[in-house]
């Protein structure tokens, strides 16, 4: 993999990070169902098919998958972008840029630490890696949910999280559609229009949900 | 008008280089960048020093030759211009203004404010030109080109090779250069012939010169003096990929007599 | 006795070129791999030279003082490039290209090279868009042409302002891709110092690794000198800094002749001078002259009002402008050749009417263009260009005229070369710029392109077969040789000189007096006391300069002061010689412009039974004057008459 050009590097990153954009609009739709006064009984159900459903399962490995070749291409693109410049310029630089798209590793990063806590709240809990906490079941991911956001500041962890993905998205998208060559005049300024709603919505639809625990279901 | 210069000086390749403080003073303001660096070296050889070597040919604005990171920007503070067109109006009296060369591997610095930038040069040799020998060609209104087309062609072809998309680029690429080219060649049937090979080429040896990747922040065509767009990125990325995909496999053509 | 021969093949003028590629010898692919070639420079004439005989098969060395050969100052050439294609259908004819050449020239050029150049003319244009350069373009996807100064035909290829640098660009990638395929070697920041004979030939060069300072030998069956023009021998010029005559003034003092070296062409529209630091002029592209009225106010008191600001240009009401080119020359209008321009606006600035702060800038007026074309149009022809004005002169010229003045631009003298573009000197070729053959006393916008891409792609790559055709027995050369060891002895000399020579002052302060005296006493108008007073204080100057300059640093690294230094010893030189031969010229012809011959309404007086001929010097030592050595020209095919644009 370390042999593939520049570009093909891109392009395994772009469809990676497309994947998983659409994946989190999935996400998103199934944690939605947590607003819903009813007692987690659509959540849970939407979880258990998750978790249970054969053709859901082949996807989880897929989705490991594009997580990994997304993070691994970041990593090492990189780690070679650093390496071409050794020497640094005093005067660190001031030319106009896409808004934030110099920091994609740096939320990345962010993004993917959220990522390993994430797995130990929920995903290593389900498959037994980690013991649930008293008084939940491992696959109770409703009420673990809830205990975890009556945490304001993991509530407040969660939110600063998802708006540095929010940040991440926003450039991703249109990047991606730019990597892949997928590029025309006419079309271009409504790509990354609807890449930067697509990203506000995934934010903030993530947001809604600890907000709306912390303030309505105490 | 006076300034305060903060200038790399670096005696040799080999050599460290530092930053080094100078003062310049009684400047016109309608004076160009490079003049002003003159009057510096003039006082310099006066006073005995060593004048600073920068790079610098046609002072118009075309050659592609100066290449100064002035206050964190390549080609200074005004859009759309080279160094060599830059004017003293355009800074503040008092200024002090810190003057690097550009920075990259593939870049290597000469000696002060001058790099070696004959890595476009290789880009080029792998594959920026149709192949066509001269003579034998036909007629130049055989092919009709449409004006959109051949419009776009020189809106590529119009880069100058001074290399500011690397140094602004926060990862030193080249894509902006070799995007240009590619393009430029693409959109024109003369060069859509042997596209396909061409993109490929010119990627490879753009990968082994030490460029970074692409990470698609477009300080490249916010700095760049001619203007070129990162669609022009975007384009090589297409071409690449379906050349990557659908080109046939290479056959080895044996011409006997 | 004269020893030029130009080796013109016999026949009508029409049919020279054939004839002579139907006779002349051809070299063998498998012998090609055997020969040499040098090629110095690669503007549009170097590198297409270098490209095409690399395809060629010879073993081709080219050099370049720039970082890369896509630097040549070919590349900025704005306007476009001339081509008898007659798209247009406008009665254009390689005949009628030839004619307004040798007519713009004055009549001070060879005829057969002039044809020859106006046969290949569409060859180039062909070769250019398949080799990828986006010429503009109509809607129905055809090529695009413009008219030009000195022409009455629409004939020039453009694209863009930048017509220049895609015709380079173009050159370059055919270059490049030579050079990948191992038979071109790039040499890249080297300065050519010397050539070397052998038993009367060239054989080699001298060059200094700029960045090392090293001394290096590089050894050739043949020599060709593609290295460009002299303007900067008047300082301020719109030539690249670096644009020297070294390597072609190197030549000379080896034995090659110069010839008409005072022929020296003064662009009219340029940017004014700001002031006293400036280190070069800037040209506006000669096609604004299609658009563009050019004017200065007729009273006086006008002038005034405009120096000390109370009125803007536009205030000026239409009756007191004086639009003196459309006054004197009503057939041609502003579109008259350049050197009647130049001295037009010169004669306007002498006479007290110029405008500015200095008072020597004329406007160039496109407020009748804009009403009668719209914005948008002018915009699209001439938008760069505008933009370019503004970012220098910080005026926007759609809201208040340009301001203009003549500067030096092209020096159609140069090494004199025979038919085959060989000097006197066998086997040394000179081609482009660097040669004297094809715009005689005067050169006519966007011919310079076509000239260097002629030369380089169409003409000697047939001339230089001929020439090497002898010489497939001559082995490879060892650059140890006592003719090398001494040449490069010499040039270490000559540089270790020029570096202790202890001085205090830099070399551009002696560059800029000697550009002055140039400017002043050699520049768009000469007489032979001026001429007389040049002379006598260059060579003051030079012996001032062989003890005033300081250079700091040393030989043996990166060195831009003794670069400098070396250019600026040779155009001291080069400066008598211009003057010599201004003076020897008594007549005025094209770019050339004697005070004392001139009609009794101020145009040029030529004296064609006196001075129908190429003046060749030959070099006879420092201290000793030049020899003059006439080529008398033979116009078979043309009359010559009085050139009139009115």
């Amino acid at each position: 993999m370390l042999l593939y050009s520049s570009i093909a590097k891109k392009v395994f990153m772009a469809m990676a990070g497309l994947f998983l954009v659409s994946f989190l609009c999935v996400h998103l739709g199934i944690n939605l169902m947590l607003l819903k006064d009813d007692g987690g009984r659509a959540f849970t159900e939407a979880a258990t098919f998750m978790g249970t459903n054969a053709l859901i399962k082949i996807f989880e490995i897929v989705l490991f998958a594009g997580f990994l070749i997304h993070i691994f291409f970041g990593m090492l693109v990189s780690g070679q972008n650093k390496s071409a410049r050794p020497t640094l310029y005093a005067v660190s630089n001031h030319s106009d840029t896409a808004p934030f798209s110099k920091y994609m590793f740096h939320s990345g990063i962010i993004v993917l630490i959220f990522l390993v806590l994430h797995f130990f709240d929920f995903y290593f809990i389900k498959i037994g890696l980690v013991a649930p906490p008293p008084g939940v079941s491992a696959h109770d991911f409703y009420h673990r949910t809830l205990l975890l956001f009556a945490s304001p500041w993991y509530s407040l962890l969660y939110i600063g999280c998802f708006v540095v993905l929010g940040i991440h998205l926003n450039h991703a998208i249109q990047s991606a559609f730019q990597t892949l060559g997928w590029n025309h005049s006419k079309y271009m300024d409504s790509v990354k229009l609807l890449g930067s709603i697509y990203s506000f919505v995934i934010a903030a639809g993530f947001t809604l949900v600890p907000v709306f625990i912390l303030f309505f279901r105490r | 008008m006076k300034f305060t210069l903060k200038i790399w000086r670096q005696e040799n390749a080999k050599a460290k280089g530092e930053m080094i403080s100078y003062d310049v003073a009684g400047i016109s303001p309608d004076s160009s960048f490079f003049e002003m660096l003159d009057t510096l070296n003039q006082n310099l050889v006066m006073t005995g020093g060593d004048p600073v070597a920068f790079d610098h040919d046609c002072r118009e604005g075309i050659c592609g030759t100066c290449s100064l990171y002035i206050n964190g920007r390549p080609h200074g503070p005004v859009k759309g211009v080279t160094t060599c067109q830059l004017h003293m109006r355009s800074f503040t009296d008092g200024d002090t203004i810190h003057i690097e060369p550009w920075r990259a591997k593939a870049f290597p610095v000469v000696r002060d404010l001058i790099v070696d930038r004959s890595a476009f040069d290789k880009i080029i040799q792998a594959g920026g030109y149709v192949s066509v020998n001269t003579g034998g060609v036909p007629d130049a209104n055989t092919i009709p080109v449409p004006r959109e087309k051949s419009e776009a062609a020189m809106d590529a072809a119009a880069c100058i090779g001074c290399g500011a998309c690397v140094a602004a680029c926060s990862n030193a690429s080249a894509m902006l250069f070799i995007g240009a080219k590619i393009s430029h060649l693409a959109l024109l049937p003369q060069g859509e012939v042997e596209a396909a090979k061409r993109v490929q080429k010119m990627v490879a040896s753009l990968d082994e010169l030490g460029f970074g990747n692409c990470s698609n922040t477009y300080a490249c065509e916010a700095e760049c003096p001619k203007g070129i767009s990162v669609s022009n990125i975007a384009r090589m990325n297409r071409q690449f990929i379906g050349a990557k995909l659908f080109a046939e496999k290479e056959k080895i053509v044996r011409d006997s007599l | 006795m004269t020893r030029l021969n130009a080796r013109i093949p016999e026949g009508p003028v029409a049919s020279k070129w054939t004839a002579y590629k139907s006779a002349s010898r051809l070299v063998n692919p498998n012998n090609k791999r055997k020969l040499d070639i040098i090629v110095v420079g690669t503007g549009l004439a170097g590198a297409s030279a270098a490209a095409s005989l690399g395809e060629l098969g010879y073993r081709v060395k080219v050099f370049c003082y720039q970082d890369s050969p896509r630097r040549a100052h070919s590349i900025a050439a704005q306007g476009g490039i001339n081509a008898a294609k007659n798209y247009p259908n406008d009665g254009d004819s390689a005949y009628r290209l030839f004619y307004d050449t040798i007519k713009g020239g004055d009549y001070r050029a060879r005829e057969a090279n002039v044809y020859r150049l106006a046969e290949v003319s569409n060859q180039i244009i062909d070769l250019c868009v398949a080799q990828g350069v986006p010429f503009a373009r109509e809607y129905g996807g055809l090529l695009a042409n413009r008219s030009f100064g000195g022409a009455q035909v629409s004939r020039t290829f453009y694209a863009r302002g930048q017509t220049g640098q895609q015709l380079l660009l173009g050159a370059y990638s055919a270059l490049s891709r030579q050079i990948a395929l191992g038979n071109v070697t790039l040499f890249n920041r080297r300065d050519v110092l010397d050539t070397v004979l052998v038993e009367g030939r060239a054989r080699g060069i001298i060059t200094r690794n700029l960045v090392t300072g090293e001394i290096e030998r590089h050894a050739a069956h043949a020599v060709v000198l593609a290295s460009g023009g002299y303007g900067n021998v008047f300082f301020l010029s719109t030539n690249a800094m670096g644009s020297n005559v070294t390597p072609a003034w190197s030549a000379y003092k080896k034995g090659a002749m110069f010839a008409n070296p005072s022929f020296t062409q003064i662009h009219p529209t340029c940017i004014p001078v700001h002031g006293d630091t400036q280190s070069k002029l800037t040209l506006m592209s000669e096609s604004l002259r299609n658009d563009g009225r050019i004017w200065v106010p007729k009273k006086v008191k006008d002038v005034e009002k405009l120096r000390n600001q109370s009125i803007k240009p536009a205030d000026i009401p239409e009756e007191d402008r004086d639009y003196y080119l459309e006054r004197r020359y009503p057939a041609f209008g502003n579109l008259v050749p350049r050197d009647v321009a130049s001295r037009a606006a010169k004669e306007r600035c002498d006479a007290g009417f110029g405008v500015g702060r200095t008072g020597v800038a004329v406007f160039l007026d496109f407020a009748d263009a804009i009403k009668r074309k719209g914005h948008d149009t002018i915009d699209a022809l001439y938008g760069n260009l505008f933009q370019m004005y503004e970012q220098i002169v910080a005026e926007n010229p759609y809201e208040t005229p340009m301001m203009i003045y003549p500067a030096v631009h092209y020096t159609m003298g140069g090494l004199w070369v025979d038919y085959e573009l060989m000097t006197t000197i066998q086997g040394l070729f000179a081609i482009g710029e660097c040669n004297f053959s094809d715009h005689g006393a005067n050169r006519l916008g966007a011919s310079a392109l076509m000239q260097g891409l002629a030369d380089g792609y169409f003409v000697l790559p047939y001339t230089i077969g001929n020439y090497l055709s002898t010489e497939i027995h001559t082995p490879r050369f060892d650059t140890s040789s006592s003719e090398f060891t001494i040449a490069a002895q010499a040039v270490t000399d000559r540089l270790q000189q020029i570096k202790n020579c202890g001085g205090k002052e830099s070399v551009d302060h002696y560059h800029r007096r000697l550009g002055k005296i140039m400017w002043e006493y050699c520049g768009m108008a000469r007489n032979d006391a001026g001429l007389t007073e040049a002379l006598y204080q260059l060579t003051e100057l030079r012996h001032e300069y062989s003890r005033g300059v300081r250079i700091p640093g040393g030989l043996d690294e990166y060195n831009p002061e003794l670069e400098k230094a070396c250019r600026v010893a040779d155009f001291i030189e080069l400066g008598e010689l211009m003057v010599r031969d201004a003076q020897q010229r008594r007549e005025s012809c094209g770019g050339h412009f004697r005070e004392e011959f001139q009609t009794s309404e101020g145009e040029a007086l030529r004296n064609d039974d006196k001075f129908a001929f190429v003046a060749a010097w030959e070099y006879k030592g420092r201290e000793v004057s030049a020899n003059l050595h006439r080529e008398e020209l033979q116009f078979n095919e043309i009359k010559l008459s009085q050139r009139s644009y009115k």
